[in-house]
């Protein structure tokens, strides 16, 4: 079957360029401008455009807006469009959306590649898609200005059309002349009070293929001549081949090729069923070197990472001393907390497909790095980067998976395709996708807090044990003195810490074969559980309400003192609860983003049950109020996840897990009501897609805590 | 073999043993419905049999016999099916991935009860599993979809 029309339109887009598509190809190309990007804007672009980038406008007036991002679910493919059809004036209703190619024009903003991650989309192009559409608004102007005879001044934009007096012109019809004129010098963008789209709820524009089964997925790629593959890889991390045969496999019907590659022996096959047949044939006859990852078990990793937590660590953040002022405190608390190593489990098990020729690479994929992934096929195909076209497709979930340095899923599946010589979809299983590694490393935090006589913490040190996300990558260059900020970010820059004279953050990184990347919310993830969870146990200490508590230390922080008063008010902290119910309370910061959870529980024998989950959430600027509300909603499930659910352990080197019955995972019956509410703000814009995960477990737990008095210190959190 | 999905006759050539969520992404490039665990442990492959859920990756063709098979393509030609208006208009999906799943299941579970309560909801979607956890609309959007499709 042939390519999808989604994919053969981007094709014909890529060869074709700006000369041969009909109408205004209006493109505009910001350079990468690091912090610039998140100031405000008014200023014109430093660079000619570079044709096609951003929308084009089809005779008939429609507006395809390139997404330099790609959509995984956190609702970009709509605000985005917003941005930029904002300055545009075009008729929302004509909006299409596509994912762009891999090229340097879609360069994030704040750093030299294309990507979607840390909940950067938003902010990094609030600007550039703004100017986009301004920019060409600006054309149109003057093209019908020019039509008519009349200063463009006197021209209006109304909702696709260029009008003065009585004059109207539909931007289809304007496209053609629009495209002949020089770029203007500078451009002027909306005053935030002329707004009529940003800030305004905005329903998804990918909602009505998704609900029909039309929106195509990695998985969904068909390819002319196309086999589908599944690789046998090694049953441990850093496992290698030995031998194999592979004579069984090749009986099994429909199987046309059994092929070494880096990771594994890939078997290739007519369809996945006989490809994943083939593989149980070939699977007993692999013979495997396991190495030093055929030792690893949780428990031993255990006991390594509470005993390092003794020994003193790298300096990731001090002030003043800390150990001094914890001899001299009046009362002094010691606590771990720990948690597991978590995999994403994204809905959509790992696939990428590659047709290869002598001197072209095709990847269809969704990724959250094509630049990352771009440069690895070539490096693995023997070709160019620009040799390497990336045809991004919807994600069905990304969650930091498919951002991977390593390109794992994208340069296997280029080495299956050059050795077996067809073009081929690898599809992971979800097993293989739940043991195929990089996840959210295992962590330890040893916490020592000096408490005054006026129950305030006068000295804390954290020790965290967790391995690098970033050693041993490309992105190693962003550690400074061995610290790997992901490690110990939501910690070093707390506020709680900020007001403490003697405070010390430590930071042992471990080595291990296994595998690990960054998760939804990254290092958040486990800070905020520690911190959130310590600050609950020293208001308990100081016998004072956790809310009250947070008040008097974070009296500087407004922002977090504001989501915190929003929280606690629409909660109704404080208020009554019904029998056997108990309210637990969490604020952080993240990706620019401030998030207050009041989370109200019950225990049912051993289960803890959330019954609601009100959040506050401070984005600054707020794009899509709706896709906001969507995000809080997702991300209180994914920390709930985390929180009661999912964890990850090997044994004898072999991930005990395999699907969802052993990795749990939030459940429709487990879904609290969650209410979702945002701090009115003109702020810079901040991250939305993870600040409404790193509250969700210590909430839980702290109302576990208020609930039944057992302090629960290790993810996921268990009464028995 | 023979097999009706959608309203249209179809003859696979495929060993009986193959599972109908292979036949029909593999074999017929019906692409909406999805492979995620290929265990029954995720509902986003889920399919009607006459109009009964069931999750196809379990499901080999043979078994499918002479009962109608409906998917999501088949659910209705345009997206106006009750339930996928009730999903539109609550703005249910991100990712979108376990989506079809989750509507077919929705669809099956009002065919059976019109006026489902949350504990029907959870009973019959609770297998039905999103990452992105969009749990509370498909719970309000299936309250929804029922009002939509009363007469």
């Amino acid at each position: 079957m042939s390519p999808s029309p989604r994919d053969l339109g981007r094709r014909d887009f890529l060869a074709a360029g700006a000369a041969a598509a009909a109408g205004l190809i209006v493109g505009f190309h910001v350079p990468a401008v690091g912090a610039s990007a998140r100031q405000d804007p008014g200023g014109a672009p430093s660079a000619l455009p570079d044709p096609n980038a951003f929308l084009r406008i089809a005779p008939d007036g429609s507006v395809t807006i390139l997404l330099a991002h790609s959509e995984m679910g956190q609702g970009i493919w709509t605000g985005l469009a917003m941005l930029l059809a904002e300055e545009l004036g075009c008729d929302w209703s004509t909006v299409r959306v596509e994912h762009a190619p891999a090229a340097p024009a879609y360069f994030h903003t704040a750093m030299p590649l294309q990507m979607t991650g840390g909940s950067t989309s938003t902010w990094s192009e609030f600007d550039r898609y703004r100017q986009a559409g301004a920019l060409a608004r600006d054309l149109l102007i003057r093209a019908a200005a020019a039509e008519w005879g009349v200063p463009p001044s006197q021209c209006r934009v109304e909702n696709g059309a260029i009008v003065a007096g009585d004059r109207r012109a539909g931007f289809g019809a304007l496209a053609e002349k629009a495209r002949a004129l020089p770029a203007p010098a500078a451009i002027q963008l909306k005053d935030r009070s002329a707004w009529t789209r940003i800030g305004k709820p905005t329903k998804r524009l990918d909602s009505s293929e998704k609900v029909m089964g039309r929106a195509l997925f990695g998985q969904d790629v068909r390819v002319d001549g196309m086999k589908v593959a599944v690789v046998e890889r090694a049953p441990v991390f850093g496992g290698k081949v030995v031998s194999f045969d592979d004579a069984a496999a090749r009986k099994v019907p429909g199987v046309r090729a059994v092929v070494q590659v880096p990771s594994g022996v890939a078997v290739v096959a007519d369809d996945f069923y006989a490809a994943r047949e083939g593989r149980r044939a070939l699977a007993p006859a692999i013979k495997w070197d396991l190495g030093a990852g055929g030792a690893l078990d949780t428990e031993a990793l255990r006991a390594q990472y509470r005993e390092t937590a003794q020994r003193p660590g790298a300096k990731a953040g001090a002030k003043g001393d800390a150990t001094a002022a914890l001899a001299k405190a009046p009362r002094r608390l010691v606590a771990e907390y720990e948690g597991p190593f978590l995999a994403h489990a994204a809905m959509e098990p790992l696939n990428c497909t590659v047709r290869l020729t002598a001197n072209a690479c095709e990847v269809w994929t969704g990724t959250q790095f094509q630049t990352v992934d771009q440069a690895a096929a070539a490096q693995a195909a023997g070709l160019k980067p620009e040799q390497v076209t990336v045809h991004t497709m919807f994600l069905g979930g990304g969650f930091g998976r498919r951002a991977n340095p390593a390109a794992d899923f994208v340069t296997e599946a280029v080495h299956v395709a050059k050795a077996s010589s067809f073009p081929v979809k690898v599809i992971w299983t979800r097993e293989d996708d739940m043991r195929g590694g990089y996840y959210r490393p295992q962590f330890l935090h040893r916490v020592q807090v000096g408490l005054g006589d006026d129950g305030l913490p006068v000295a804390w040190q954290s020790t965290v044990v967790c391995q690098s996300l970033l050693k041993g990558t490309p992105f190693a260059a962003e550690m400074k003195d061995g610290i790997d900020s992901s490690s110990v970010e939501g910690a070093v820059d707390s506020p709680y810490l900020a007001r403490i004279d003697n405070h010390l953050v430590e930071l042992h990184t471990p080595e291990s074969p296994v595998t690990v990347l960054w998760l939804r919310s990254v290092g958040h993830t486990h800070t905020a559980f520690v911190m959130e969870s310590m600050i609950d146990e020293l208001a308990h200490a100081a016998k004072a309400d956790p809310l009250e508590y947070r008040r008097r230390l974070l009296a500087k922080h407004p922002r977090h003192l504001g989501v915190l008063n929003l929280a606690a008010e629409k909660a109704g902290w404080g208020a009554p609860l019904p029998a056997g119910r108990a309210r637990g309370l969490a604020v952080h910061e993240s990706f620019g983003s401030f998030v207050a959870t009041v989370a109200e529980v019950s225990v049912e024998g051993a289960r803890i049950r959330v019954h609601r989950m009100v959040m506050a959430i401070d984005c600054g600027t707020c794009v899509n109020p709706a896709g906001v509300e969507a995000q809080m909603e997702g991300g209180a499930a994914y920390g709930l996840s985390a929180a009661l659910h999912s964890e990850l352990t090997l044994k004898e080197g072999r991930v005990q897990q395999g699907t969802f019955n052993e990795y749990g995972i939030l459940r429709l019956s487990g879904m609290p009501r969650v209410e979702a509410f945002i701090v009115p703000s003109t702020g810079k814009p901040g991250g939305v897609g993870e600040p409404g995960v790193p509250t969700a477990a210590p909430a839980v737990a702290n109302a576990v805590f208020a609930l039944t008095g057992r302090r629960l210190r290790r993810l996921p959190l268990k009464l028995a | 073999m023979k097999l009706t999905v959608n309203a249209k006759a179809y003859e696979v050539d495929v060993p009986g043993s193959m599972p109908l969520l292979w036949v029909l992404r593999d074999v017929l490039g019906l692409t909406g419905t999805k492979f995620g665990c290929g265990v029954a442990q995720c509902g986003a492959c889920t399919v009607h049999l006459d109009g009964q859920a069931v999750r196809s990756c379990i499901t080999p063709v043979r078994a499918v016999g002479t009962r109608a098979v409906t998917t999501i393509e088949g659910l209705s030609a345009d997206g106006s099916h009750p339930v996928q208006r009730a999903w539109t208009e609550l703005d249910v999906v991100q990712c979108g991935f376990c989506q079809p799943g989750q509507i077919m299941a929705a669809a099956a579970l009002l065919g059976q009860k019109p006026r489902p309560t949350d504990a029907d909801i959870d009973a019959a979607l609770d297998g039905n599993l999103c990452r992105c956890g969009t749990y509370q609309r498909v719970r309000a959007a299936v309250h929804r979809a029922a009002q939509l499709m009363e007469p």
